[in-house]
């Protein structure tokens, strides 16, 4: 049960709740969702709670965050953009500090679930539409029709433009669910193999020493891949709202 | 196939040790789970955005543009001290250039003074000079004068006493002075 590279995506019911025959149970994901909330939350409230003209290290890292996130949004979406500045920094402190939490052992990954990564991605994804209508109206279908296309293929331009505007949120959520969850298994197996190779003595021992310079390499690349999956999910929603601004820039 | 297999078996061992969910299903795919995770994450990303929002952002917007007003107030201080040590620097030089003026005035009218009251003393030197050159010359002329008369005296006076001494006969200083003047002319 220890070396099964599946066994931390179980999800586990610390308080069992049910509503109308609905199973919303207080679950370890629940667990970590609050405690992303509530570490992030208070950090930052904590860092910036003196207001220093000049900063301390912990409000400095605030204003950086704050200042990548800016930084990101204007460059992709103007400052027409920056009305969804909060929810763009929500999302990507949300899944950068989930994905962060999943990197200590024994700790649940909130974003290795499809259904959490989709349901961010449908709030993006939603956004964008309401957005594109509401501001465009019909004009918001430009989208689909770029310029300078001759009139003869058009029909295929704008069906593969559709299907693309469609696949989206797929792409979108599957990139970060997909690279966590692999990232944590391959973890676990190669972890699992220096467990199960040094139980055969001392050339086993001797053999674990590759998986075991694995997992390290490996622990660090999840690092790496934890921040960068936040980073392009944040990336790739600036462009998508950027997309319902202003429909006819590409 | 196995490997399925395998992580039913796995998963469905550990669910029985927890006493859990779900049958033998790959836990992110299953569905039973869903209305639970949709629920917490509405519940705690709702909140995470409300306080993101509401608190955050506009403590950071309010930091950053306070900072951002109070460099570009400092920025424009000492931008008005610079031109105020300017001027006072261009006061400074003018004031500076000003008395090397004046002081090169002054020096000038000195030198031209001094030179004027030298050139005059020396002129009055030379007149008080030139006026007892004078004086002595003639007083010399007067003197040369008075001592070529008296020569005649003298000559008539020495040839009265050679004459006397050679003739032995007296003659009247008339006769010797009409004498000694013929012969001199």
């Amino acid at each position: 049960m220890a070396s099964d590279p599946i066994h931390q995506f179980q999800l586990k019911k610390h308080i069992p709740l049910e509503i109308g025959g609905m199973d919303i149970s207080f679950t370890n994901s629940s667990l970590f969702m609050v405690a992303t909330v509530v570490c992030t939350s208070g950090f930052l409230i904590w860092a910036t709670s003196g207001r220093g003209m000049v900063p301390t290290r912990a409000q400095s890292f605030a204003e950086i965050l704050y200042e990548f996130v800016a930084g990101m949004l204007r460059d992709a979406a103007g400052s027409e953009g920056m009305k969804f500045f909060p929810m763009v920094f929500s999302l990507f402190l949300f899944i950068l500090v989930a994905n962060m939490f999943g990197m200590f052992p024994y700790f649940f990954t909130v974003t290795s679930h499809i259904i959490i990564t989709v349901a961010l991605s449908m709030l993006v994804f939603l956004t964008v539409l309401g957005v594109g209508f509401f501001k465009h109206g019909l004009g918001f279908l430009k989208l689909f029709v770029p310029s300078g296309v001759p009139i003869a293929i058009m029909p295929l331009v704008v069906a593969i433009e559709i299907i693309s505007f469609l696949a989206r949120p797929i792409s979108h959520s599957v990139r970060l669910f997909a690279n966590m969850l692999a990232g944590h298994i391959t973890l676990k197996v190669f972890a699992g193999f220096v467990v199960s190779l040094s139980s055969f003595g001392v050339l086993g021992i001797a053999g674990s020493i590759l998986p075991m310079l694995m997992t390290i390499g490996l622990t660090a690349l999840e690092f790496l891949v934890a921040f960068l999956q936040a980073y392009v999910f944040t990336m790739l929603t600036c462009m998508y709202l950027n997309d319902a601004l202003h429909p006819g820039g590409h | 196939m196995i490997i399925d297999q395998a992580w039913a078996a796995s998963s469905e061992a550990s669910q029985s040790a927890e006493g859990a969910r779900g049958g033998g299903t790959f836990p992110p795919f299953d569905p039973s789970t869903f209305a639970s995770q949709l629920l917490w994450l509405v519940i705690t990303f709702g909140i995470f955005y409300f306080i993101m929002s509401r608190v955050i952002i506009p403590r950071i917007a309010g930091i950053l543009e306070t900072r951002r007003d109070r460099i570009s107030r400092d920025l424009d201080e000492s931008r008005r001290l610079k031109e105020e040590s300017d001027a006072a620097h261009a006061a400074y030089e003018h004031e500076l250039a000003e008395a090397k003026r004046k002081a090169h005035t002054i020096g000038q009218e000195a030198t031209d003074r001094a030179k004027q009251e030298a050139a005059a003393e020396r002129e009055k030197v030379e007149a008080g000079l030139s006026d007892k050159l004078k004086d002595a010359e003639s007083r010399i002329t007067k003197i040369k004068q008075k001592a070529l008369g008296e020569v005649d005296d003298i000559a008539a006076e020495v040839t009265g006493a050679i004459v006397s001494e050679l003739i032995g006969g007296k003659l009247t200083k008339a006769e010797l002075t009409k004498t000694v003047s013929a012969i001199t002319k």
